[in-house]
């Protein structure tokens, strides 16, 4: 369903800031597989989710989604194929539209838009039952402004949107970071029932070891804009929250080694 | 009296400018000089035509036409190539300059003898009044001219308010005003905000365009230097609309800048009358602009100032 070959992403590029933050990335996935992402901060999720979400445009490489190329389309282009909920609460909604109006947009993600009313019976009807199942009590406020509501409830919403029309692909970001723990763990439950009912295909990023461990039939761990390890099938049923803690240890440990070693040098040869 | 309608008139002639700027600034929060490039685009296309005895309706429709190319220009300016959107403005304004002046082939056209839209409208107010030349509302004695034309601009506004309300409600008025709202949750949903830009500016230029073509038929004249300060005066229309009918609401924040432009225009009316001085008209109509800018800020601050200390 989605095949990043090779990937490599550099931000500011020969100046002092320069990050490598992809560097030559591999990553298949089977149509209707639930990929998790860990990895410490700076690692490159973000920056993959990204890329294949055309967020900007990769420095070389290639992205093949549902079989076509899409390394060099734009952002909206692909979105006709990807749905996306953010970390930030704020982005995935138009604060200043109604709940209604928002969904609309999201009902006609990747199809054409003319002049066609935005709003009519039958898709408030739709909004009504889908929004109800959320059970937060929305159904009854849809023509409120989004911007009224909780981070948990536009969240919730979002993901909604983003699954409106079926994606070829799902891309969570650490999508209940920025939730107190009971909108968080709504909006875990609320992910995983759309994910297992419509079979999605898709990318979570997580820093919960929990969640990790609880959700998804893969988990790969990201360090320094690579894929340093991939639990797929039997060995990620298996893996639990210690398992995952001592994998970053031995990471930590390693970064620590890289670093005294580099000191060494440093002290022998400068 | 005839003062006062022909304070509402223009007014409600204006309010076609105070929607175009509602749309760029407050729509997509893009400050749209462009607006004092177009408005004299829309008069002076409308009266190089008009004087070659072009139809009116056709001549007006031209200078909605290059309005809404010109807002287009600024778009493309900002969106493919990335220049800031003012500077974008700035640079199509410039330009039209030069572009007006070649259309207008002078600085200044009357149109003293031309058929146009507004003598259209003293015909069709005499049929309906019933050809006499004064008519009395509220015991006052009007000219029927006077309150024909001023009919026909308020129906103008109003049809222009309901087909933006209408616009505003359709799959892709929905995206447009989200565009300005969350540029990033429009593109994860598959729209170009780049295009939607582009496309506003133009929608917002040529109802800008508009007012520019009624403006020249009504004054009877277009003259190079209209433009001057136009920007300013929509927004001045906007805010007061805004404060006006109090919600962010879009049928009311339509019906608001319409009803800002008129009140805008009553209140200049009056302060002239006052004897104030026309020449520190749009000094004080932008001090006027940023106190409005500017307020609700003081306010905020001074309110959670005083919440710290309770
Ligand atoms: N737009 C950008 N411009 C410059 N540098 C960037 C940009 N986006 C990401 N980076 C850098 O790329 C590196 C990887 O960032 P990324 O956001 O992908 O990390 P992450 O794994 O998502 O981390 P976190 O867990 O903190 O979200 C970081 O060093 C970051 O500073
Ligand atoms: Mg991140």
């Amino acid at each position: 369903m989605l095949s990043v070959q090779q990937v490599r992403k550099t931000f500011n590029p020969g100046t002092p800031n320069e990050v490598r933050s992809l560097q030559a990335v591999d990553l298949t996935l089977e149509e209707g597989s639930f990929v998790i992402i860990i990895g410490t901060n700076g690692s490159g999720k973000s920056t993959l989710l990204n890329a294949v979400a055309g967020t900007f445009l990769v420095d070389s490489g290639a992205i093949l989604l549902a079989g076509r190329d899409v390394t060099a389309w734009p952002e909206y282009r692909r979105a006709g194929m990807i749905g996306r909920v953010f970390q930030n609460p704020f982005s995935g909604t138009a604060p200043n539209l109604s709940i209604a109006e928002n969904l609309a947009l999201a009902a006609r993600r990747g199809l054409g838009r003319g002049l066609t009313w935005a709003l009519n019976k039958k898709l408030r009807t739709e909004m009504r039952e889908t929004v109800r199942s959320l059970g937060m009590g929305l159904e009854d406020r849809l023509d409120n402004i989004i911007g009224s509501l909780s981070g948990g409830q536009r969240q919730a919403l979002t993901l909604l949107m983003a699954t409106w029309l079926k994606p070829k692909l799902l891309l969570l970001d650490e999508h209940t970071a920025a939730l107190d723990p009971k909108s968080a763990d709504q909006v875990i439950h609320l992910s995983s029932q759309i994910i297992l009912r419509d079979h999605l295909t898709t990318l979570m990023v997580t820093h919960s070891m929990q969640q990790a461990v609880n959700l998804g039939d893969r988990l790969i761990m990201m360090h320094r804009g690579r894929i340093l390890h991939d639990f797929q099938g039997a060995e990620k049923r298996r893996l639990r929250v210690n398992d995952l803690l001592g994998r970053f240890e031995e990471v930590r440990r390693a970064d620590l080694l890289d670093e005294s070693a580099a000191e060494m040098l440093r002290r022998m040869y400068v | 009296m005839s003062l006062l309608i022909g304070a509402l008139t223009i007014g409600f002639i204006l309010s076609l400018l105070a929607l175009g700027v509602l749309i760029s600034f407050r729509i997509f929060s893009f400050p749209d000089i462009t607006a004092e490039g177009s408005i004299t685009l829309g008069a002076a296309v409308t009266a190089a035509m008009l004087v070659k005895g072009v139809n009116p309706l056709v001549a007006t429709a031209a200078a909605v036409l290059s309005g809404f190319l010109a807002g287009a220009a600024t778009g493309v300016l900002h969106t493919r190539f990335k220049i800031n959107g003012l500077l974008s403005g700035i640079l199509v304004m410039t330009s039209l300059y030069s572009i007006n002046l070649h259309v207008m082939g002078r600085s200044n056209i009357p149109l003293m003898s031309a058929r146009t839209l507004v003598t259209y409208a003293e015909h069709l107010g005499r049929l309906l009044l019933g050809g006499a030349d004064n008519v009395s509302v509220a015991g006052w004695e009007v000219g029927a001219r006077d309150v024909s034309v001023l009919g026909f601009s308020f129906v103008a506004a109003l049809l222009v308010g309901l087909v933006l309300f209408t616009f505003f409600r359709t799959d892709l008025g929905t995206a447009m005003r989200a565009t300005g709202d969350n540029s990033q949750m429009v593109r994860a949903l598959g729209v170009s905000d780049a295009d939607m830009i582009v496309f506003g500016l133009a929608v917002s230029n040529g109802l800008v365009g508009l007012a520019g073509a009624l403006l020249a038929q009504y004054q009877g004249f277009a003259d190079v230097q209209m433009g001057i300060g136009m920007l300013v005066w929509g927004l001045a229309s906007v805010i007061i609309g805004e404060a006006l009918v109090g919600v962010r609401q879009l049928g009311y924040l339509l019906a608001g800048a319409v009803m800002g432009s008129v009140l805008f225009r009553l209140m200049v009316a009056i302060a002239l009358r006052w004897g104030l001085d026309p020449n520190d008209l749009k000094l004080i109509t932008a001090a006027f602009v940023f106190v409005a800018l500017i307020l609700p800020g003081l306010v905020d601050k001074m309110r959670t100032r005083s919440a710290a200390h309770a």
